[in-house]
């Protein structure tokens, strides 16, 4: 009897427990199981393009397109150095909307959004950037960030990330009171002072 | 006289001179007689800042805002800081330096970006460093990067050789300090095994201009000579609500720098503590800093 009464409320705790636990699951959806179609738009930074060249339309609706991987005569400035073997610019850039990039699948997405290009590929990096982890954010820690776009930072064309000159070195013990003066510099739209030492 | 007569009258004697002479100022005496800070009420911290702000305003001749925004519930800051990525460019150092008025002469930096060889021994032994390396470019061939602030330790040592207290931790991780608290004994900086404390040996001093007028009063406020300075994780900003990146998590220029709520479970830190490769330093002293060093890659 009392067996009985064992297996009862049991089984009176899993029927309960069901719908609540896959309440809980319907209602976790993070960012690795949505679908294509729900990937969320980040708040980013604008990405940054040459001075009077965005929208590209503006030169090339007039254009027909050439779809034969080529050396280009135009946009010499822009030297391919990712992955130049297995790629050209169509691509990523579509041959029918210059205004647009394009992914692998045919679809479509903005510049604003070309993080869903470069996820393609860089798949791990792309998890680490939703999170924080990869690449920069800027904002508040406990509310809204902005993202930089990937090519904020990498140049798509030539991702790697060329050499800085360092800030001052710190001054020797012996030295510090021998800073002459402080001068300002912009770093990123941040105004940075920087020591002057004596020669 | 006898003894004992001649014990009263000389305290009495010492004490007076302790004291500041009668025509001092009023706020001469009420900095001298200023409360604890643990133990002011809101009153008593309402008080404190204005009259600081006073002195600021005649001393720099331009208004200086002291924030006393208490530790937000719930929060316990950490730090993550990539060493894949640091490219040793010091922007952190100098970020640092404008948002927290440290003092331009006598040089003081919370941050060190120390360079070390590849294949050199490293981590337990920051002997082998250079901090004053100077190439044209970073990164330099084969060097590698390390920058070191204050870890903020759950475990202190500095706070718990302060013979008055003036450093604790806060409810919310940071170990701050309360300069006019702050006798200058420097037993803090002996005890912290990360050089993360800096001492005023002068008057601090900072070109007017330049000064960040956001302050708080345990963090960026303008400093007095005699006392220590730290890292607080930019106090004034990230105890905002919402708050805002320490500066030298948004100056870096290859994003290697993390913050976030330890307590947070969705936080860039605390994902990063549990999906990388991670380490603090000097483990082996119990400190248990709340800085993780990290690599992505």
């Amino acid at each position: 009897m009392a067996g009985k009464l064992v297996y009862f409320l049991l089984l009176v705790v899993v029927m309960v427990a069901m719908p609540v636990y896959s309440e809980a699951q319907d209602n976790t959806t993070t960012m690795d199981n949505l679908t294509e179609n729900d990937i969320p738009k980040f708040v980013t930074t604008k990405p940054q393009f040459t001075e009077g060249i965005f929208p590209c339309s503006n030169c090339h609706a007039s254009m027909t397109p050439n779809r034969q991987r080529r050396e280009l005569s135009f946009h010499t400035e822009i030297q391919l150095n990712h992955a130049k073997r297995q790629r050209w610019c169509l691509d990523c850039h579509d041959a029918d909307n210059r205004n647009v990039l394009k992914l692998a699948n045919g679809d479509h997405v903005t510049f604003e959004e070309s993080y869903n290009l470069c996820g393609q590929c860089h798949g791990n990096i792309f998890r680490d950037w939703k999170t924080g982890i990869h690449g920069k954010r800027i904002g508040y820690w406990n509310g809204d960030k902005t993202y930089y776009l990937c090519v904020n930072c990498h140049n798509p064309h030539s991702p790697h990330f060329k050499p800085l000159k360092p800030l001052p070195m710190p001054a020797h013990p012996q030295d510090v009171t021998k800073v002459k003066s402080t001068t300002s510099i912009e770093v990123d739209g941040r105004k940075l002072y920087i020591p002057v030492y004596e020669k | 006289m006898n003894r004992r007569n001649f014990l009263k009258t000389a305290a009495l004697g010492v004490g007076g001179i302790l004291l500041p002479a009668k025509d001092s100022p009023a706020s001469v005496w009420d900095a001298f007689f200023q409360k604890y800070y643990r133990e002011m009420n809101d009153k008593e911290k309402k008080d404190v800042v204005a009259r600081l702000e006073k002195e600021y305003e005649e001393k720099y001749k331009k208004h200086i805002k002291v924030k006393t925004n208490a530790p937000l519930p719930k929060v316990l800051y950490g730090y993550g800081l990539d060493l894949s990525r640091c490219v040793g460019c010091r922007r952190c150092v100098y970020a640092c330096v404008t948002e927290n008025n440290q003092s331009r002469n006598p040089q003081i930096q919370y941050i060190t970006v120390l360079q070390f060889e590849q294949g050199e021994k490293w981590v337990s032994d920051l002997e082998e460093s250079n901090k004053y390396y100077n190439p044209e470019t970073v990164p330099a061939p084969e060097h590698f990067y390390m920058p070191v602030q204050c870890q903020q330790c759950e475990k202190p040592p500095c706070v718990k050789v302060c013979p008055t207290q003036a450093t604790w931790k806060e409810p919310d991780g940071i170990v701050v300090v309360d300069y006019n608290w702050c006798i200058g004994c420097r037993y803090c900086m002996a005890a912290c095994p990360y050089n993360a404390r800096k001492f005023n040996w002068g008057e601090p001093t900072i070109p007017v201009d330049e000064i960040n007028t956001e302050t708080h009063y345990l963090g960026n406020r303008p400093r007095i000579k005699g006392s220590v300075e730290k890292c607080t994780f930019c106090i004034q900003r990230v105890r905002e609500n919402p708050g805002r990146y320490p500066a030298c998590v948004e100056v870096c220029p290859v994003g290697a720098r993390k913050f976030g709520n330890l307590l947070d479970p969705e936080s860039e830190i605390r994902v990063l503590i549990e999906t990388k490769r991670v380490f603090r330093l000097k483990e082996e002293l119990n400190t248990q800093p709340k800085f993780y060093y990290f690599f992505s890659l």
